[in-house]
Order: C-alpha cells, then structure tokens, then sequence
C-alpha cells in the first residue's frame, strides 16, 4: 500500500497546520509571474482558488461550462456556512467544530485536514465579509448565526436562503478582479476532457470550446480540479443539470485514485418528486429543521388532511427517537428516519413517499416574541401567528416561495411535504494533505476531493470547505509543489503529450456521433439513475449491489451501442456534452457499488442493510473499514483497492449517538 | 413518458449560429402535464425530436431552481414568462391552459447575440463587473468580521441588491436594451455598504463606462425591467447609481 501517503506533517494536532504554514517552501514573486496554473471549475473552490493564486502573482486560467463563472452550482446552496466564531457565546470552538465534523462523517475522515478546516473556518467569514458579501445580521449590527443539524451551538452564518449565492458571488467578483487586471485567463463554455501527463506530472489539459467545438490544448505548471460532486449520477438529484464528474473521472483514468465513492449524501429535506417528467430535486434548506418539527401521522394511511390531525395523533419520529438532538440530527439519520417511516406505511400524500415539515410551533413562538417587544405580553393566537408569520417570511421567504411555486401549495399554510433526495457526494478523487491527487502536480478542492467529510457531511460545512481550499489551504500547499518546479519552462502544446491526449479526447467525441443509434443520452441516463437509488441509494444490499454492477455493465454496452446524439462534434452541441458526461457516469456508477460491495459495515450515507444494530441504526466495523478505499483505474472496467487507514489520535472513535 | 393531458403549440426561435438569419418554427406537444416546469416541456419537444432524428432545441439552464440566473427564454413578449417573480426554470405549465399557443424568443439585446436557437451571449455582463463590482480586497487581508458592525437595515438593503443573478431580463425586456438595473443593484449593494466607500465613486465610473462600451442602451425610465425581474430589484438601485455617478465627478480628483 505503499501507492498513497497522506503527508501529514508530525507534531500536535492543534500545530500541525501552523508549523506547515511556517516550514513550507516559498516562490519568489518574480518566480511566481513564470509559473502556470490551470484551474477547472469556478464553484467557491474553483474561483476562490483562482483569485487568491492569482493575487499571489501566479498566471492562472480558469474554466467554467457554464456561460459565466457566477453560475457555478455552488450558487444553490441555500442554507448557511459554518464557522467557530463562538459568537453567540455557546461554548464553541475550534475544537467543538473538528469534533462534531468528524463525529457527524461518522469516524471515516482524516483527523489532521478536519481541524485544519475548523482552523481557517473564521477566517473565511471575515473573508467574505470584506468582500461585501451581506450576511445577515442582527439589529445590533452583529453577524447574526442559526443552527444546524449535527450540533448543538449556533455557529452557521448565513444571507437569507441564498447563502451559498452570496458567497460564491464574492468569489466571482474577486475573481472577475483579477480577470480584469488580466492576472487570470478565463475561459467560459469550456469543458476539460482530458489532463495531460508528461514524465507522470500533471501539465496541461485538453478542454473543448462548447460553442465552436474546438479542441484546445491550455499547459500549467499545475492544474486544479474544483469541479464539483457527482450526485447526478442518480440522474435525480438537487444538483444542476450541468454537474459532472467528468474531469474528476478522466483525472482517475490518468492515475488519479478515486476514494470512497459509495459515500454519497442523501438530503433529507428535499420536494417530493411529483412525476415521470422530473428533471431535478429541489432541496429545502436544512435551516427549515431548525424552526420546523419533523412528522408524520400515527395512523397507518391517514388521508385526512395535515390540519385536520391533532396533536397527540402526530409522530414526532426524530423527536422521539433522538431526543438528545432531536429534528437537528445530521442527514443521514434524519433521511434514514424518513424511509423507515414511509416503508411501514406511515407516508403522507398522494405517493406516499414523503413526511411533514411543520412551522406552527416556530412560528407561533416566534410571534409572542414579537409581541412582546411591541409591549404586548398577553397575546392571542391568531396575533402570535400573524406576527411570527412575519418572521418566518424574513428568514425563510425565498425558499417558502420556491416551495409554492413548485408544488402549487401554500406553505405558510399547509406543512410542507418533504422527502429525501440525493444531494452531495462525500466522495471524490483522494488528496493527501496537500490537496494533491495521486497524479503529482494534479491538485483537488471542495466538493471534487474526498477530504473532509467522512462518510456523511453536516450541514453547512460544504461551503466551508470549498472557500477553506480554495481561500486558505491550496494556495499555501500548492507552494511547497511549485517551488520545486521554477526552472521548469512553460511546454509547448505541441508536445506529443498533447497530441495524444487531444487524439483522445477527439476519439471519444467522433465515436459518440458515429453510433446513430435509436435512444436519447437522457434515455440512459434515466437508467442509470434508477438502478443507482435502487441498489445503491439510502440503503444497500449485498445482493442488489451484485445485481446493480450487472445492469450497469449491460447497461454500458447498450450505450455505446444504441446512443443517438444528434448534430456534428464541431458545433454547439449539448446533446454530445451530455452523452460524453453520461458515458462516464456509467463508469462511475458501475465502482460506487463496488466500493459499497467492499464495504461490509454501514457508516454515515452508506447503510447497508445487512450491518445495524437492533434499533436501526448504523452498525460501523472499526476493526475491518477504518480506512480510506481509494480505487485506482486499471482500464477495462476494473480497479485495484488501495487503503489509506484512518488514526483517530484525538478523537476516541465510538459509536455515533444523537439520542 | 409525459403523465398530463395538455396540448400545446409552440413558436420557437431557430438559429443555427451566429451568423445564421434564423427563423420561428412551429412544434406540437401533447400529454404535458400542468406540474411540469416550463424547461421540462421542453425536455418533452426535445427527446421527441432527437427520437424523430430532428435536432433538438438548444437553450440555456442548469440549476433549475431560479438561482443560477442561466435560463433566459422570452415568453409570449415576456423574459421568463407570464408570472410575476420567477424564472423560466420555476415557471410551470399550470400557468398555462390545454390548447395554448406560446411564441418562444431567446434575449434581444445588441450586446447580447445570439450563439444558437435561444442561448445568448452574457459575457458583457461579467466584463462590467471586471471593470469595478468588486471590493479590492485580497485574501488574508480581512479584519475580524464583528469589527465592523453595520446597521441591520443597512445590511438588508445591500442584501436586496446582491439578489440579482444576473439573468439579463432586464436587459431583454427593455426597449433601450438598457443593463441599468443589473448594473445599479451590484453599484448599490457595495455602496451601502461600509466595505465599499474606498471605491465608490471610481466603482461607479468604470462599471458604468463599460456598460457604455459593451452596447447596452440608456434608461429612459419605464420601469419594464423591475416589473421582469425574478428577484425584485428595484427600480430605486438606478437612482442611487445616478446620483453615485454624478457626485463622482465631484470628489473623484481627491479620490484619484
């Protein structure tokens, strides 16, 4: 196992990052105006990264697929950012947020990047604030923070329920900075299909313009990949249409190990899908849990209507199976919850997949608050809910009118119904301490990475992590790479390294055109994703994984067998973007159920229904998987497993429990 | 696959490329169902065509979710369609009635051209914030951020103005093709903020220099593009930016 080292520097925890900071090699400024830098992707990891290199001196370029950098999926995240502030005065801590960060990942993260991350997490809100960007405060003119689930302080800072908007478009407009100084080369409606190795370093990639069909070839020194999660593989899910793992996956046939990909996050709070044509999940923002009760009736296919049902004939599951933390459990646990209800019958309207989200007791709370600071100590129901009516519209309005706007009800009147959907991949291509790949020279952030969440993340700590790479630790670590690299000059692009990987890249394209078959991209992808929440969605089996890596692999020839994508590959050609993303989907799809085969333990996301404890909780095997199973490529459809082990120094590994 | 029983005609806008005349052609969908989103019936006409071997109709969207700003169809002479405060992607067909003819027309707009069927071209709108919607603030630059409190009606007021997504319904649905309101509401949310004095006046001059350069028209005061926009900025961010810009040539010697 020799193949992967995670580098972590020796000495305390709590020093490790410092020392690192104050050992690592520097480049010269001059140095840095000769020295190359690709960055892929323009999420918060992506633009965050390309901005700070670039104000650092460096020449960078950057690529988006989408027509702007500011579209970058990271735009949707709704509900906050966390931080150890510990301005609320709750007992937080740098240590309270690596604590729950690496109890919520349910002990499959590593210990020294977790606290790194906890570390820089107050850093990046003064970040942002200086930025301009408008997080909510309170009337004191403080920053103002909410709760999340997997804790129990107040340390998420948020805007609204456009939070993850907010940030990225301080991002984008310090991006755009540099983009106007013409320290950064931005490169819009462009997707990497390739990365280009010479003598085994990552130098260069081969990117196609959307709009011509041209395919280019861009050289760097080094190239970052911040190109997000790859949840779309279950076709439904809250992502946008244009999330891909496509360069994550090309990085992996180019010798980039690919680890913990069965760890993916299924949200629990999301809109039910409401018919065939469904194109996407729309996810309400986990901050909702923390003023609403989870529930369902206590009656086997109660069809009255959520009004109509009092109280003591409500099941407040969450609340009584974890009182400890109750509607504020992480993800996983409340996802879980939710099906274990809906499978015994207990799900409410019409498909009967789905549980209630109620504001009434929040919102009534909240409104004899508000009276009471007009002075009114005595108020009636209906001025309390009209007052805290207000309150919830202040904190919630946006998502409560994407909630109507979707489902045609109103929910300021009605519960919400709200049931799980996939979300966000704890996944993705392994990094050592350095945020480098297994490819040397070839780099990894945010969402992309497998770093820092173990096999579930809490709630707000996404957007922490990709502006922590981005902002805080690549621009440090990349240093200690780059600095060994300062004699080497920029490689032409008619290097033969080039041209092959073009020939590549170009390869793919013309087969994908060329097999005319009867059958939509779409079509496949559909398939694909229904096999994937089937077998390996919010619980897994054995003997469904088994069967799910053979549909996949019928389900691959059928594909490059009887695709149709229309159109030519020199044109604007969405069809043929789609189908070389779906192509690789498949791949992907096919080794996250044997990642989830190999894994015989359920931990975080991933629950295999054959390991639980009596009460239907998660059963992990700390003796057997606590690893890190990092899969290399070995071309052909099969792959070697590597293990990183997991050392738990600072934290004593045990059962995770919310009750 | 399509699960409703609405039947519809649609007027859409085809062009190959840029350079193409381009041209609107007739489709019929059937079975759409009044829970689908706009984007979805569109999904609809698409698979029927690639299934057809016709080639589908390209139009930009990703998130879905009316926060990327990405779509931007032109709906019955409306950017985003008949309702008020949406995108086209949170549009869904129960705004519409069985039998409907819709005319589909990508963003018109000189700075704007068309790539192809109904995708434009927006990047005049990220090289006017190259130009000055930034705070010039480097990394690891930043204070402690409860340093620096700022009134919370202040905050909110910046906070209504970083709404935009940057969509170009205003720009679309203006008869000058004006970008004021896109341009005002990133000029205002740094100007009333505290962070963003240092570079207000001068801010204010590059970004609106360069809405000049890229071909946008001027603002002629009829208030279409606050009554389009999905995210209800308002009207008073083009007040604050012209008098911002006035004062400009005022204070921008001390300032230099």
């Amino acid at each position: 196992m020799s193949a992967i080292n995670s580098n972590i520097p020796e000495g305390e925890l709590t020093a490790k990052w410092t020392k690192f900071k104050s050992s690592v090699p520097l480049v010269n400024p001059s140095n840095k105006r000769s020295l190359e830098i690709i960055v892929v992707g323009s999420g918060l990891a992506g633009a965050s990264a390309a901005a700070t290199l670039a104000e650092m001196g460096y020449k960078v370029k950057c690529f988006c697929f989408q027509d702007s950098p500011r579209r970058a999926h990271s735009i949707a995240a709704q509900g906050g950012i966390n931080a150890a502030k510990n301005y609320q005065n709750d007992g937080d801590s740098t240590y309270r947020l690596f604590y729950d960060t690496i109890k919520g990942g349910d002990y499959r993260a590593r210990e020294a990047n977790v606290h790194r991350l906890a570390e820089v997490s107050a850093n990046i809100i003064d970040q942002c604030v200086a930025q301009g960007v408008p997080l909510a405060r309170e009337y004191g003119g403080l920053l103002d923070n909410r709760s999340f689930g997997g804790t129990q302080v107040q340390r998420t800072f948020y805007a609204a329920g456009q939070t993850g908007q907010q940030l990225l478009l301080g991002a984008y407009s310090a991006l755009e900075r540099q983009i106007g100084m013409g320290k950064v080369e931005m490169f819009t409606r462009h997707e990497m299909l390739e990365v280009v190795k010479i003598e085994g370093k990552a130098r260069g990639i081969i990117a196609r313009n959307l709009i011509t069909g041209e395919l280019e070839r861009h050289f760097g020194h080094a190239v970052v990949l911040g190109t997000g999660g790859y949840g779309n593989v279950f076709y439904l899910s809250t992502n946008a249409m244009g999330s891909n793992v496509t360069a994550a996956w090309k990085a992996n046939k180019q010798g980039a190990f690919f680890a913990n990909p069965c760890y993916t996050q299924i949200h629990p709070t999301c809109i039910p899908v409401s018919g065939d044509h469904q194109s996407k999940l729309t996810l309400m923002s986990e901050s909702l849990r923390n003023d609403g009760r989870i529930w369902v009736p206590k009656m086997k296919d109660d069809t009255r209507k959520p009004q109509d049902i009092p109280e003591e004939e409500r099941d407040y599951y969450l609340e009584r199976r974890y009182p400890a933390f109750g509607n504020l459990v992480p993800r996983d646990v409340a996802s879980r919850a939710a099906k274990e209800r809906c499978d015994a019958g207990y799900g409410v309207g019409a498909s009967k997949l789905a549980v209630y989200l109620d504001f009434k007791a929040n919102t009534e709370r909240y409104g004899r608050i508000e009276a009471s600071k007009a002075g009114n100590h005595n108020p009636d129901k209906e001025i309390c809910m009209r007052l805290g009516l207000e309150v919830i519209k202040e904190k919630y309005g946006n998502l409560f009118d994407m909630y109507a706007q979707i489902t045609g009800e109103n929910p300021y009147e009605t519960p919400m119904r709200i049931y799980p959907a996939v979300h966000y991949t704890m996944g993705g291509l392994w990094v050592d301490y350095n945020l480098m790949t297994t490819v040397p020279g070839l780099y990894c952030t945010g969402e992309a990475n497998f770093s820092d969440h173990g096999a579930n993340r809490l709630g707000a700590s996404a957007l922490m992590q990709g502006l922590a790479d981005g902002y805080f630790v690549l621009p440090y670590t990349i240093g200690a790479y780059l600095s060994k690299e300062i004699s080497v000059k920029a490689i032409p692009t008619d290097h033969p390294a080039f041209a092959e990987a073009e020939a590549k890249a170009k390869g793919i394209l013309d087969t994908l055109i060329g097999i005319k078959g009867t059958k939509s991209v779409d079509y496949f992808h559909k398939k694909l994703g229904l096999i994937m929440w089937e077998k390996c969605g919010m619980a897994r089996n054995a003997e469904g994984l088994r069967s799910a890596i053979a549909e996949i692999q019928q389900l691959k020839k059928d594909f490059w067998s009887d695709v149709r994508v229309p159109g030519s590959a020199d044109e604007y050609n969405p069809e043929l973007e789609k189908a070389g993303r779906v192509a690789d989907f498949i791949e992907l799809g096919e080794l996250m159920c044997m990642d989830a085969l190999n894994r015989n333990e359920s931990c975080g996301g991933h629950f295999r229904e054959e390991y639980q404890t009596e009460e239907g909780e998660a059963l992990r095997d700390d003796e057997n998987y606590a690893y890190v199973a990092a899969w290399e490529n070995k071309g052909d459809g099969t792959f070697e497993l590597h293990k990183e082990e997991l050392k738990f120094e600072n934290i004593k590994i045990a059962q995770r429990s919310y009750k | 696959m399509s699960t409703g029983n609405m039947n519809l005609t649609l007027k859409v806008w085809r062009q190959k490329n840029t350079k193409d005349k381009g041209k609107m052609v007739d489709y019929k969908v059937s079975n759409i169902s009044p829970d689908m989103s706009f984007l979805e019936m569109f999904d609809v006409l698409n698979e029927d065509l690639i299934t057809k071997g016709d080639e589908p109709i390209v139009f930009d969207h990703d998130c879905r979710e009316g926060i990327c700003g990405m779509c931007s169809m032109f709906i019955n002479g409306r950017p985003h369609g008949p309702k008020d405060a949406v995108t086209t992607c949170q549009l869904h067909m129960r705004s519409f009635k069985d039998g409907d003819t819709i005319v589909v027309e990508p963003w018109r707009a000189k700075a704007f051209p068309v790539i192809k069927d109904l995708t434009v071209d927006r990047s005049a709108f990220d090289r006017v914030i190259a130009a000055g919607g930034f705070i010039s603030v480097n990394t690891g630059n930043a204070q402690d951020a409860n340093n620096l409190p700022i009134p919370k009606a202040q905050a909110d007021a910046a906070f209504e103005a970083a709404a935009c997504i940057g969509c170009g319904a205003c720009v679309a649905t203006c008869k000058n093709a004006s970008a004021m309101l896109f341009v005002s509401a990133k000029i205002s949310q740094l100007a009333l903020l505290p962070q963003g004095q240092p570079e207000r006046y001068k801010r204010v001059q590059n970004m609106v220099a360069q809405m000049d350069a890229e071909g946008f028209g001027n603002c002629t005061n009829t208030g279409a593009c606050e009554a389009e926009c999905p995210k209800g900025i308002s009207l008073e961010n083009i007040a604050r930016m012209n008098r911002d810009y006035y004062s400009a040539k005022f204070v921008s010697e001390e300032e230099g």
